[in-house]
């Protein structure tokens, strides 16, 4: 179960992807969330997801990392479809009378639903590939310098950061201390899987004791270790690694440009 | 009597991390035995204890502990692990109860026993591992460290496995509070003949003190199995795979070499304390 955990996970790679800024990646990320949003019809549709296949491929991310990444979204997805082919007014294809209501499936339901998945799929797809490919530590560093000109209304922007990157940093480490405290608790005869909803939760107590005691402990040896190390915080600090755009996010800018491009374009001349 | 037949285990199969830990491992481990499995850190020891008491399942492989099959879907589990006692590594942190007393009582509680024999059990256990009385009504998080870790290892043998299995039991401590615990261990298979302990090191000065049976793993394999004398006796091969004899076992086996004539199976300072005064100033183990 815990081996299934995606978010934080970085697959290193040498791709044309791995190298763009991440700063790039995370704007052309987020205009990508947006087309998402306003594309309609099969032709837009299929532009976009042509896109993402470029990109898919481009990474090198193996398509395994990608559908696992899809898995737990399953119920979602499947609800989102559900209420958009069962909710939406139109056409009837197919109806039944539950007595004190009729389920209608609509012919613009049935259209909604599929672009209505597609679009979470894409959504989950397109931020996996940020993720995958962009260390932890860049996606922050990138959010952070992007976050820089909030600084004028008050927003943290380092220490949002360093939040974040000490978070991403100890999903693994706590997720192989739950193992491991959860192996020892049933060393001791301790019973994870089975009884009542009541029981189950009273079973977690000697596996959410330890953790927390042991996550206060390990963020307090941190505090320790950033203080004798005479950190500061955001101001006047410099980087190891500055983020210098390269050809590759020129070529990435390029092609999302064209996409839009077509996007517009296509809109002009059908209407 | 613990049998493990071809084992090989990978963690995370099939995925682009799947790592083999444990490459084909065999052996046995008869009742009332002090074994004690030694190898570098990554060497799989932890993984191959784990298998011991059915919290990992080989990849294949059969284990076998007192005639049942522990690897068989249908195995009682809950029987193999009161019976197998498992200490981990730095046990202390899996203290959660408000007072010593309920921690220690947490296995056997599991194991649905009454009050009167539970209150038995953990007043025993704390007896063991050298508690006082006092302590069990206090919360385990004001300890010491090393308090801990022996309330942590009372919580096991407050189930009386007849199975000890003991993950890097001095990791972290202190001279003296690695002496007290391998003291207790070692008193405890004095007390306890039936009870068969595994003893997990890194450090062959520990492990000298206590075996009488060593297993060394190198990279997931068993490279050797046998009596301490045995193994020690093989010191050019276990410096090559970065494990030392003991610095004394080594003057033994120098001294030899040169030409001395001293029994080789000296493995502690105190014992050397004694064959070498005899040896040097012709009497009996005075100190000098
Ligand atoms: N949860 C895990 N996932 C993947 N690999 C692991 C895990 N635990 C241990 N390993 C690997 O298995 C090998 C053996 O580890 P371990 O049994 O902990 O060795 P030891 O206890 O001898 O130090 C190591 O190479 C380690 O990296
Ligand atoms: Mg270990």
């Amino acid at each position: 179960m815990l081996k299934d955990i995606t978010i934080g996970q970085y697959i290193a790679g040498n791709s044309p992807i791995h190298k763009m800024d991440a700063r790039v990646k995370i704007l052309f990320a987020l205009l990508f969330i947006v087309l998402l949003f306003i594309i309609k019809g099969v032709a837009e549709y299929a532009v976009i997801t042509l896109f993402l296949a470029l990109v898919v491929k481009l990474s090198g991310v193996p398509l395994k990392f990608i559908v696992r990444g899809l898995k737990p979204m399953l119920f979602i997805l499947i609800f989102t479809v559900l209420i958009n082919v069962l909710m939406t007014t139109g056409e009837v294809l197919w109806s039944v009378n539950l007595g004190i209501f009729t389920l209608r499936v609509t012919r613009e339901g049935v259209t909604m639903g599929i672009y209505m998945l597609l679009r979470l799929v894409y959504l989950v797809i397109g931020t996996s590939v940020l993720t995958l490919t962009t260390s932890p530590l860049m996606l922050t560093d990138g959010i952070e310098k992007l976050l820089k000109p909030f600084e004028i209304i008050k927003v943290p922007s380092h220490e949002i950061a360093m939040m974040m990157t000490i978070a991403i940093r100890f999903i693994p480490t706590i997720a192989d201390e739950t193992d491991k405290i959860m192996k020892a608790q049933t060393a001791r005869g301790a019973d994870f899987e089975s009884g009542s909803i009541i029981r189950r939760a009273k079973a977690m107590i000697p596996l959410l004791v330890p953790l927390f005691v042991s996550s206060f402990r390990r963020a307090d040896e941190l505090a320790v270790a950033m203080d004798s190390r005479c950190y500061r915080g955001g101001a006047s600090r410099t980087r190891m690694k500055e983020m210098r755009l390269t050809k590759y996010d020129a070529y990435a800018g390029a092609v999302i440009f064209a996409v839009i491009a077509i996007l517009i374009a296509s809109r002009i001349a059908f209407f | 009597m613990i049998s493990v037949k071809n084992l090989n285990y990978t963690y995370q199969p099939g995925m682009p991390f799947e790592r083999q830990a444990l490459f084909d491992i065999s052996f046995e481990i008869p009742d009332g035995d002090f074994a004690a499995i030694i190898g570098h850190t990554g060497s799989g020891k932890s993984t191959l204890i784990q298998h011991l008491n059915a919290l990992v399942k080989p990849t294949s492989g059969s284990i076998v502990i007192n005639g049942t099959d522990i690897v068989e879907k249908d195995a009682d589990l809950k029987k193999v692990r009161s019976e197998v006692g498992l200490v981990f590594q730095y046990p202390e942190y899996q203290l959660f109860e408000e007072t010593v007393y309920r921690d220690i009582a947490f296995g056997p509680r599991n194991m649905g026993l009454s009050e009167a024999e539970i209150k038995e059990r953990v007043l025993e256990a704390a007896g063991l591992v050298g508690l006082s009385e006092d302590l069990l009504g206090k919360s385990p998080f004001e300890l010491s460290g090393g308090q801990k870790r022996r309330v942590a290892i009372a919580g096991v043998l407050s189930m009386r496995p007849k199975v000890l299995i003991l993950d890097e039991p001095t990791a972290g401590l202190d001279p003296h509070g690695r002496d007290e615990i391998l003291g207790q261990i070692s008193r405890m298979h004095k007390e306890h003949g039936d009870m068969t302990i595994i003893f997990v090191s890194h450090s062959m000065e520990d492990v000298a003190k206590l075996a009488q049976h060593i297993i060394v793993l190198d990279h997931g394999r068993v490279v050797m199995d046998g009596e301490v004398a045995e193994i020690f006796a093989r010191g050019d091969e276990l410096s090559k795979i970065g494990l030392d004899v003991p610095e004394i076992t080594r003057l033994t086996y120098e001294l030899i070499a040169r030409g001395v004539d001293i029994r080789p199976d000296i493995y502690t300072v105190d014992f050397a304390k004694r064959i070498y005064a005899e040896l040097f100033l012709g009497r009996e183990g005075t100190e000098c």
